[in-house]
Parts: structure tokens; C-alpha cells; sequence
């Protein structure tokens, strides 16, 4: 029986290369996960502050949901509302190459927001706005899906982006 | 056989001691048993078949069924198995009686109280909130208080198993922990730092709103210390089933356990690095600042590493156990496992379902790449994989000895029972990869998707690969249900000289020579517990200070 002198834990060869690749893997994601970040800007949604969900009609931004043009053609802010079980609005329409940067909270209860063929999707907690950006490419439809459960009627909620060409 | 070193006989569990784990089993296997009803009615759903006109009496809405499939499947069939096998565990592992009975029992009934009380309001659809309970949507009252009995039930039976463990230091100074009782009760204690966020939820936020105290609650914050429990509860799921792949596992196939050092190692890892990081289900919440969620993505990665080493240290003592059973050659060891036995063969492939499950899981926790595939169908087929796959079909394997070690009976038709680990294997392979795929594909999770009017019509290609694989694995887990009840219930009994035994493997080097600082809780605990303050710490005080309680309840 060895003693408790040894304090080394002992490790099979085999498992020390093992270690090394799980180690090699791990770093591997870290910088892709960093080029993707940095380098083409797909970012998560961050602290926008907040809102009081039970007063949004009075509220500058929410209180008069929908499509604002910030340079024509080009950029746009939209913002939307949701509450059971619906989006304000409902249809957005903008050109084609538009960069769209969408602002939403909620009314009610939690809501999601996941735009068809995108990066944004994001979750819609009343009292906290929340925001992302897409660049429309190629004119069609594409669908804002409602993915929080919100009640009995959550599976109809939605609402599109037409880009015209 | 005896493993022991001293010649001491076996101390197996007595009648009394059965009977308290076995009726944690039975309450387990009960829940499982009504929960995975839903199962095939939601995959269904799914493939245009709406069975819930029909079967009304089951649930009056696809979210009722939901709630009773995600709380009895994910949250009491678990805890109430994870409880009793772990009390078997620390009994056996340490040779002795549990130190204060009525501890563990008080905390069983507690348990039991709370399924009662948290399981009425959902059958009356008073609590259609899912299991995840997200306010300002808000059920009875019920059903909360009904939650924190179940929580602070396990607490008390995790107290149970460690004053039970400190007793046993006292009696045996100098002696090396066994790895099957120190396992147990790490997974415990990672459990009793984990709940605190969902138990302060309820009880500071979504009760005193429910009941009128207060203006109402504070969404984002309750994301926050729900999610502060959730991904933890995921490692409470799996733990008991890598104990089972590091310690029973190659007993059962005929091998020894690899390490004891490094199986040690990693259960500390995951007390120390499974709550820092719950921010990685937030990625698309607004309210949290960008770089802290890069933080917890980068805590993340990290708690993968444990599960890599136990890849490997699993893969080689099954390797050292083909091998002893005349396996040769690269593969050769693989065909030679015992794959005829039901409870090897249920815990060999979760494990292999697990690899899948693995990968996605580190998908998912890669922040940005979360953006393509949060709520999406993507998750619940990950968690198939994980919960319903790695978990349960483990702790359906343990069963096939376990039942039979607590009664004292034979198990019923041996072959059918390895049989249904093949069916719901097979099932579960088509059904999560077509969940995969229509959730990259952008369908959102929690819906019936036949009442959807948004579907396009590409994805009904892979809408009835849910349908029928999720068929499939129900039947493979009512084969589970069967086997276990007539084995229960049957008159035969096992002569005496062939009663199934505890499987606890030997370790290949001796554990005394396992490092004393593997064997220590102090320096793991106090790790444990900053690593939390830092990584949660500085947004809680945030998220606490700035706390606005102005969301009022809404029935769902
Ligand atoms: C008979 C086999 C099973 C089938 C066919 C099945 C099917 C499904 C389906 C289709 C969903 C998605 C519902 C949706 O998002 O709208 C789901 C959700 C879920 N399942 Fe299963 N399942 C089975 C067994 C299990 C087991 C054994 C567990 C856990 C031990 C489990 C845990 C869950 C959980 C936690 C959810 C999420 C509930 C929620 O989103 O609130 N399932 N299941
Ligand atoms: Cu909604």
C-alpha cells in the first residue's frame, strides 16, 4: 500500500495526450467564437435599459411602434411591441440592402422574437428592451416567430419583414 | 465477491433501508410513467396527428400536457431516482447505516408532500406554466409552494447523506473516502449551492407577488435566478449516471475502474464549475451585459472539460473489461461487452447518446452561434439526448439491478428489457435529429405546431420523423415500465445463492494512493462557492439594486 506521502495524482500517458486535445478543442472554440464576435460582428443582445411595461403607450419610443427611416434606403429602426398574441406591428416592409435594427419589449408576459434566416433572435422580458440588427439582402418574406411560450393562443403569434427588390 | 480489502463481510443494506430506497424508486418510476404519456401526443402533434380532442381526459391543452411532461419527466422522476439511488450509494459505498434515519425520511415525505401539492394545481390546469414557470405568467399557489417542499426535501436528504459521510470519516481517520460515497455526496452539495437561486425565486419574488404582498415581480431577475439553478440541475441529472459509468459500469462488464484519482478529480470540477455559468441560457435575454455573458460562455467551456476526461476514463475501463473478457484488436473489445445484459446494455448506449448530446451541448454554449438556435426545436432535441437519453436511459439500466437487489426478485424477461434500450435508442436517433433540424430550420419550441401558420412546407419532410420516433422510444420506455412493475409484483423470489449484488468496481491502483487533497472538502467548497460570488455576484448587486417589481401576474 503506497503512503500518503505522494501527492501527485497519477495519469495514464494515453489520458495526458487525451487532456492535451480536450484542452487543444476548448481553445479552438474560444477563438471562433472571438472571430465570429470580433471579426464578422455577430453580437448577443446587452443591457439597453429599461421600460415600464404597464405605461409603454406613453412611453417616446413604444408608445408609437413601427418603422422608422433613419437613412432612406439604407437603415432603419423599427420598433415593436408585443403583447398576447401579437405583434405591433404586424408587417414591416423596407428595400432591399436595408439594415434593419430592431427594438422590442413586452406588454404582458415573456415573448420571443426570432426572425427567419437571421441573427436575430432574442427574448422579449417586460420592463427590458431588448435590440439586434439584420441586413437584408435578398427581397422575400421572413418571418418574426413568437418561440416563448405566452399562453393559449402563443402558436399564432408572428409577423413578417417583406423587403421589396 | 467480495472487493474489500479487509476481510470483512459485505455489509449489504438491510430490509428497512431497502424499503426506503425502493419507495423513492417507485415514486420515480410512477411520475416517469404518466409524464411520457404526453411525449408521443406533443411528437405527434408535431406530424399533424392532434390526439388531444381525443384523449381530453389526459390534458385539455397541449401546454397542460407539456407542464405534467416536463415537471413529472425532468423534475420529479429525476430527483425522486437521483435521491434514492445516491441514499443506496452512501449506505453501501460506506458500510454503514445512514447516521439520523428520520433525517432522510423527513426529507422523503417532505419530497412527497410537495409532488402532491405541486401536482394538484397542474392537474386542474390551474398551473399550465410550463416547468420552467417563467413570471409574470403565474399559477396557483400551489404549485410554487408545492416546488420549494420538493426542493428543500432533497436539501434535507443531501444533510441526511452527509452527516451519515462525516460520521464515517470520524469512525475511519487516514482512510481514503470511497470514490461511490464521496461521488454521492459532492453531487448533493453541488445541488444544495445550485437550488439557492430557484428557491430564492419563489420564495422572494413569485409568492409574495402571487399572494398580493407586492406590486408584482421582476421578470429579467427571475430569469436570472432560475437560470442560476437550471443549468446546474442539468449536471444534478447526469452526475448519478457518470457515477454509475465510473464505479458500477465496469464491475458490470467485468473490468475495473481506471482511476480513482481522476474520477474524483472530476467530480470535484463539477461541484466547483456547474453553477458559474447559468448566463449561457440568457444569451438572447436583454438586461445582461454582453461581456458577462462572454464570461459564463468561457465557464462553460471550461465545465466540458470535465465530461471530456470522462469520455475517456469511461471508454478505457470498458476497454480494460472487453479485454478481460477476450476482446481483441482495435474493436474487438467492444463486440465482447456483455451487450446481452439489460442493464449494460441500457447505460452503454445512453452513453453513447450522450457523445451526441455532448457536441450540442457545447454548440449551444458557444454565445453568438446560440443566436441560430435559442427556443428553437434545436433544444429539446439536445435535451433528449441529455436528460432523456443520458440520464434516464442510465437510470433505467441501474434499475435492472437495482430492483432486483431491493426485492430480492428475479428481473422479468431479461430479453425483452434489453431489447427496449435498441427500440428507444433507435426511436430517439430519428426523433432529436429531425428536432435538430427543423430548429435550425427556425420552428420554435413550446408550440403546437399544428395550429402554427407560419410552417412552411419543407418541413413536413422531417415534422413526421418526430412523430414516429417519438413513437418509437415510447414504446421502449413502456417496455422499461412493464419489465420493472411485474418484476416488482411477481412471487418469485431469487434462491438464495444467487441474490443480485451492488456492482461497485474495484479501483486498478489502490485508492489509498489516491492524493489526500482529492479527499478534502474545504479547499473545493470555498473554490466552489467564489467562484460563484465572482461570476454572479457583480449582477445580481446590479439586478437586485435596480429591482423594479412592476410586472403583475398573468394566467396563461
Ligand atoms: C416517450 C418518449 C418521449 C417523447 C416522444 C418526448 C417528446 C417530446 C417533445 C416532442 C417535446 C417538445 C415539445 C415542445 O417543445 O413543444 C418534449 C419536451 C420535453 N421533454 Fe420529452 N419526450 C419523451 C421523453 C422524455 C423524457 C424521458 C424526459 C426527461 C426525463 C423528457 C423531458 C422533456 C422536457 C424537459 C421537455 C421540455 C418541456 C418544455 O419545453 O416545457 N421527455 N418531449
Ligand atoms: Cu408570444
Amino acid at each position: 500500500m503506497s503512503g500518503d506521502a505522494d501527492q501527485h495524482i497519477h495519469i495514464d500517458p494515453y489520458e495526458r495526450n487525451w487532456i492535451r486535445i480536450a484542452i487543444g478543442f476548448l481553445v479552438f472554440f474560444v477563438v471562433m467564437i472571438l472571430v465570429a464576435g470580433l471579426a464578422l460582428g455577430i453580437q448577443v443582445p446587452t443591457d439597453e435599459g429599461r421600460v415600464d411595461p404597464n405605461t409603454l403607450d406613453q412611453d417616446s419610443r413604444f408608445g408609437n411602434p413601427g418603422l422608422r427611416e433613419i437613412v432612406p434606403g439604407e437603415e432603419y429602426e423599427v420598433y415593436i411591441v408585443a403583447h398576447r398574441f401579437s405583434f405591433t406591428p404586424r408587417e414591416i416592409t423596407v428595400p432591399k440592402g436595408a439594415k434593419v435594427t430592431f427594438w422590442a419589449t413586452s406588454g404582458d408576459v415573456q415573448h420571443g422574437f426570432a426572425l427567419e434566416g437571421t441573427n436575430v433572435n432574442m427574448m422579449l422580458v417586460p420592463g427590458q428592451v431588448s435590440k439586434l440588427s439584420a441586413t437584408f439582402d435578398t427581397p422575400g418574406q421572413y418571418d418574426f416567430i413568437c418561440h416563448e411560450y405566452c399562453g393559449l393562443g402563443h402558436a399564432v403569434m408572428f409577423g413578417t419583414v417583406t423587403v421589396e427588390s | 465477491m467480495i472487493e474489500d480489502r479487509t476481510t470483512q463481510p459485505v455489509r449489504e443494506l438491510t430490509k428497512s433501508e431497502k424499503r426506503f430506497v425502493g419507495i423513492h424508486i417507485i415514486f420515480a418510476v410512477a411520475a416517469l410513467s404518466i409524464g411520457i404519456q404526453y411525449g408521443p401526443m406533443q411528437a405527434l402533434e408535431h406530424a399533424g396527428l392532434d390526439l388531444y380532442p381525443k384523449l381530453s381526459f389526459l390534458a385539455s391543452s397541449y401546454y397542460q400536457g407539456l407542464t405534467l411532461h416536463g415537471v413529472l419527466n425532468a423534475l420529479i422522476w429525476t430527483t425522486f431516482f437521483i435521491t434514492g439511488f445516491l441514499t443506496m450509494v452512501v449506505i453501501r459505498g460506506l458500510q454503514r447505516p445512514l447516521k439520523y434515519p428520520w433525517l432522510n425520511r423527513l426529507g422523503f415525505w417532505m419530497m412527497v408532500v410537495g409532488l402532491v401539492t405541486t401536482a394538484i394545481p397542474i392537474l386542474a390546469d390551474k398551473a399550465t406554466v410550463l416547468y420552467t414557470f417563467y413570471p409574470p405568467m403565474e399559477a396557483s399557489s400551489l404549485f410554487y409552494i408545492g416546488l420549494v417542499l420538493v426542493v428543500v426535501g432533497s436539501w434535507i436528504e443531501g444533510y441526511g447523506m452527509y452527516f451519515t459521510f462525516y460520521a464515517w470519516r470520524k469512525e475511519n481517520p487516514g482512510t481514503r473516502s470511497p470514490f461511490v460515497a464521496l461521488a454521492s455526496v459532492i453531487t448533493m452539495a453541488m445541488w444544495q449551492i445550485a437550488t439557492l437561486g430557484v428557491a430564492t425565486e419563489i420564495l422572494a419574488i413569485i409568492l409574495p407577488s402571487v399572494f398580493g404582498w407586492t406590486s408584482g415581480t421582476d421578470p429579467q431577475l427571475s430569469r436570472t435566478l432560475f437560470w442560476f439553478t437550471g443549468h446546474p440541475l442539468v449536471y444534478f441529472w447526469v452526475l448519478p449516471a457518470y457515477l454509475s459509468w465510473y464505479a458500477f459500469l465496469p464491475k458490470q462488464v467485468g473490468g475495473k475502474m481506471f482511476s480513482d484519482s481522476l474520477a474524483r478529480l472530476v467530480f470535484w470540477l463539477f461541484l466547483v464549475l456547474s453553477t458559474p455559468l447559468g448566463f449561457h441560457h440568457q444569451f438572447t435575454d436583454p438586461g445582461i451585459p454582453a461581456g458577462w455573458k462572454f464570461i459564463h460562455a468561457l465557464l462553460t467551456l471550461a465545465v466540458s472539460f470535465p465530461s471530456l476526461l470522462t469520455l475517456f476514463t469511461v471508454i478505457a475501463s470498458l476497454e480494460y473489461g472487453g479485454r478481460k473478457r477476450g476482446g481483441k484488436g482495435l474493436f474487438g473489445w467492444i463486440k465482447a461487452l456483455p451487450w446481452s445484459n439489460p442493464s449494460v446494455v441500457w447505460q452503454l448506449l445512453a452513453g453513447i447518446l450522450f457523445v451526441f448530446g455532448g457536441i450540442g451541448g457545447i454548440i449551444n454554449a458557444s454565445y453568438n452561434v446560440n443566436l441560430a438556435l435559442h427556443n428553437t426545436s434545436w433544444i429539446p432535441g439536445h435535451f433528449h439526448l441529455t436528460v432523456a437519453s443520458a440520464a434516464t436511459m442510465s437510470f433505467v439500466g441501474i434499475s435492472f439491478w437495482l430492483v432486483p437487489y431491493l426485492t430480492g426478485k428475479p428481473l422479468w424477461k431479461p430479453k425483452l428489457a434489453a431489447a427496449g434500450a435498441w427500440i428507444y435508442f433507435g426511436g430517439m436517433l430519428i426523433f432529436s435529429n429531425a428536432m435538430h433540424v427543423i430548429g435550425l430550420l427556425g420552428a420554435p419550441r413550446r408550440t403546437p405546431l399544428g395550429l402554427a401558420p407560419y410552417i412552411p412546407e419543407e418541413w413536413a419532410g422531417h415534422l413526421w420523423r418526430i412523430g414516429f420516433g417519438g413513437t418509437i422510444m415510447w414504446i421502449g420506455l413502456m417496455i422499461f415500465i412493464i419489465v420493472t412493475l411485474v418484476t416488482a409484483v411477481q412471487r418469485k423470489r431469487l434462491p438464495a445463492d444467487e441474490l443480485v449484488e451492488v456492482p461497485i468496481a474495484e479501483s486498478i491502483r489502490d485508492p489509498q494512493a489516491t492524493p489526500v487533497w482529492l479527499d478534502r472538502w474545504r479547499p473545493w467548497l470555498i473554490t466552489a462557492i467564489l467562484l460563484v460570488v465572482l461570476s454572479y455576484g457583480p449582477q445580481l448587486y446590479e439586478q437586485i439594486t435596480q429591482v423594479q417589481l412592476t410586472s403583475p401576474g398573468f394566467s396563461p
